[in-house]
């Protein structure tokens, strides 16, 4: 299919200055706005001319949706802080430093420079077949290019999949899920806070969205609870080039000890469904278990149970059950740090 | 108002992909506007029944009849409940995740889907070989009863033919939903393709992009109308006096003053000159 780069389609922009004009904005326009961040998303969608909305409103402008402040012992981070200002803050890096290594591996330093936290955690899904601009079940069709017996499928879902088989490709998402973060979103109705956990939504759910937000709601902030703050954490991410690009798959992992043994712990892995899939089987079987090679090799074995593969992505399975093993075990492929 | 949804195939075309979800929308208050109607009228129509004296007569000359004659049997009645709860897992499946209530439906709506068909087949054998099986259908036959029940409906007394098994009302609603029925689940199946399940590799290129929207469309026309339809359908089972029907599909039989006040006894054997007894559903 022929895409035109580079000229994007005729829109109104709104700069708005605070979230109840930008609110009243997405009230007003509904399903034909778009929300720009950091425009890292955005951007493409733009210029291949595959989303036309009337209106863009960008968030630029709203300083009450940038800047990391301690609460309560946590952390709440406005939506729009850039990803680089996340990997620097000293507390992000005291205490939540599984988000601060999470972050530092998005993208490029330029990329991060620019990019938000609230882009990378609502960002759209990489399925080149969708983001081609197909008619596929996301974009509203009847089918899903990427799960047919020809498909190339490689970056695609191990898991989860119900007829779309794309996957979440945020890095930040997993290690906030391990930190059991919290998304304040507001909306016409007030605020409402979502589980970080609950905050991204499946094609069972929902085929056309990643997320709860709604056309008339934005994601504020992020709260960090201090539940997780100085655990142990690992966070390793494998990708295709080191330099710049999304994770094949991704894993985070937030433990507590008890004396030598496993006391609590939240294992989530990401870029194998479409959702961060947090793996409540294999930290009910660590917890309590000690961390060593045995208890780590049950826990890749159990973490990959229930995979079902395309024609191209089987070495996600793998990959998947050694990531988990090395987030229980540690190793130098990513490292403990609390 | 669109009626249809529309996408681009990876060469180009346009194709229709779905319906739109406004003719959800029409059909839902299309079948809420009709009971509205329909309940309106009944308050203050003219409707003739059959008279009680008439009834009376009738009961005192056919003693020979049983006091309880049966209208379903027992495979019928356990069909059309199977049929009934799926149909309703379908349409809530289908239609409440489009009204806002979102949860993981498509596995239970092929799943019932698969209960529909099932039941289907079992009907439409049931129906041609141990069931009399034309006593459903509709058609020239029916005018002389189509005209009488229109001139009682206006107040007229008129001693022109009853239905036979079925009345009239109930025979239209069956080539309804045969039409309907028969669409969804005919689409669903090949839909079936398109998913993940136990039964087939999910292989969506086995028919080509314009025939999958043409099974999509149809599968969404034929999901709305049955909205419609089944809205009239649970109407017409919860009014006072249509109970009566209501009853004999859960219990199975009539009494036999209902048989007399409402059936043609000529249309419908009942006892030593019955064929097939049971009749249809």
């Amino acid at each position: 299919m022929a895409v035109i780069r580079d000229v994007m389609p005729v829109f109104e922009l709104y700069q708005p200055a605070t979230i109840d004009d930008a609110l009243r904005l997405l009230n007003q326009h509904g399903s034909d706005a778009l929300v720009l961040a950091g425009g890292m998303d955005s951007m493409d969608w733009l210029k291949d001319r595959l989303h036309k909305p009337k209106v863009v409103v960008d968030l630029g402008q709203i300083k009450e949706l940038r800047g990391i402040k301690e609460v309560n012992g946590g952390l709440e981070i406005g939506a729009m802080t850039p990803l680089t200002e996340v990997v620097k803050h000293p507390m992000v890096r005291d205490k939540f430093s599984i988000l601060m290594q999470a972050a530092e591996l998005v993208a490029s330093p330029q990329i991060r420079n620019q990019g938000t936290i609230g882009g990378n955690v609502s960002q759209d899904t990489r399925c080149w077949y969708y983001r081609g601009g197909w008619s596929c079940y996301r974009a509203g069709g009847n089918i899903c290019y990427a799960d047919t017996p020809t498909s190339v499928n490689r970056e695609h879902a191990i898991f989860d999949a119900d007829r779309c088989v794309a996957v979440n490709p945020s890095d930040t998402a997993p290690a906030l899920v391990a930190l059991d973060a919290q998304m304040v979103i507001r909306g016409p109705r007030g605020e409402r806070v979502v589980n970080a956990e609950s905050y991204w939504i499946g094609p069972g759910i929902d085929i056309t969205r990643m997320n709860v937000l709604q056309p008339d709601e934005l994601l504020v902030a992020i709260r960090i609870p201090p539940t997780m703050a100085g655990a142990q954490f690992y966070f390793e991410k494998v990708r295709d080039r080191q330099v710049w690009d999304f994770p094949l798959v991704n894993v985070a992992a937030a433990i507590k000890p008890n004396g030598s043994n496993i006391g609590e712990s939240r294992l989530v892995v990401n870029a194998v469904a479409a959702t961060p899939k947090r793996l409540h089987n294999v930290e009910a079987y660590i917890n309590g278990k000690p961390r060593n090679e045995e208890t780590a090799k049950a826990a890749g074995d159990m973490a990959v149970q229930g995979a079902q593969t395309l024609r191209h992505n089987g070495y996600k399975v793998p990959l998947m059950r050694n990531l988990v093993k090395r987030a229980v075990r540690g190793s130098e492929g990513g490292s403990w740090t609390s | 108002m669109d009626f249809l949804r529309y996408g681009r195939s990876p060469w180009g075309e346009t194709i229709a992909t779905h319906v739109s979800w406004n003719l959800f929308w029409a059909s839902l208050f299309a079948g809420i506007l009709f009971f509205l109607a329909h309940a309106a009228y009944m308050l203050f129509s003219a409707h003739h029944k059959r008279a009680a004296a008439e009834v009376d007569a009738l009961e005192r000359s056919r003693t020979d009849l049983p006091p309880k004659i049966e209208r379903h049997g027992l495979a019928a009645r356990l069909f059309h409940w199977v049929m009934a709860a799926s149909m309703f897992v379908l349409l809530f499946t289908a239609f409440l995740p489009v009204v806002g209530v979102k949860f993981a439906w498509v596995q239970w709506h092929w799943i019932a889907g698969l209960v529909l068909t099932a039941s289907i087949l079992f009907h439409i054998i049931h129906a041609t070989f141990f069931l009399d099986f034309w006593s459903i259908w509709v058609g020239p036959k029916d005018i002389p009863e189509f005209k009488a029940e229109l001139l009682r409906d206006f107040g007229h007394e008129i001693g022109g033919p009853k239905s036979g098994k079925y009345p009239l009302g109930n025979r239209l609603y069956h080539l309804a939903i045969v039409v309907t029925g028969l669409a969804v689940t005919a689409t669903g199946l090949f839909m079936l393709k398109s998913v993940r399940t136990p039964f087939m590799v999910r292989d969506p290129y086995f028919i080509a992009d314009s025939w999958r929207g043409f099974t999509y469309v149809t599968h969404g026309l034929a999901g709305v109308g049955l909205v419609g339809l089944v809205i009239a359908h649970v109407y017409f089972a919860v009014r006072p006096e249509k109970w009566w029907i209501t009853k004999a599909m859960i219990f199975g039989w009539i009494t036999r003053r209902q048989y007399l006040e409402h059936h043609e006894p000529s249309r419908w054997k009942v006892g030593a000159g019955a064929s097939k007894s049971a009749g249809h559903v």
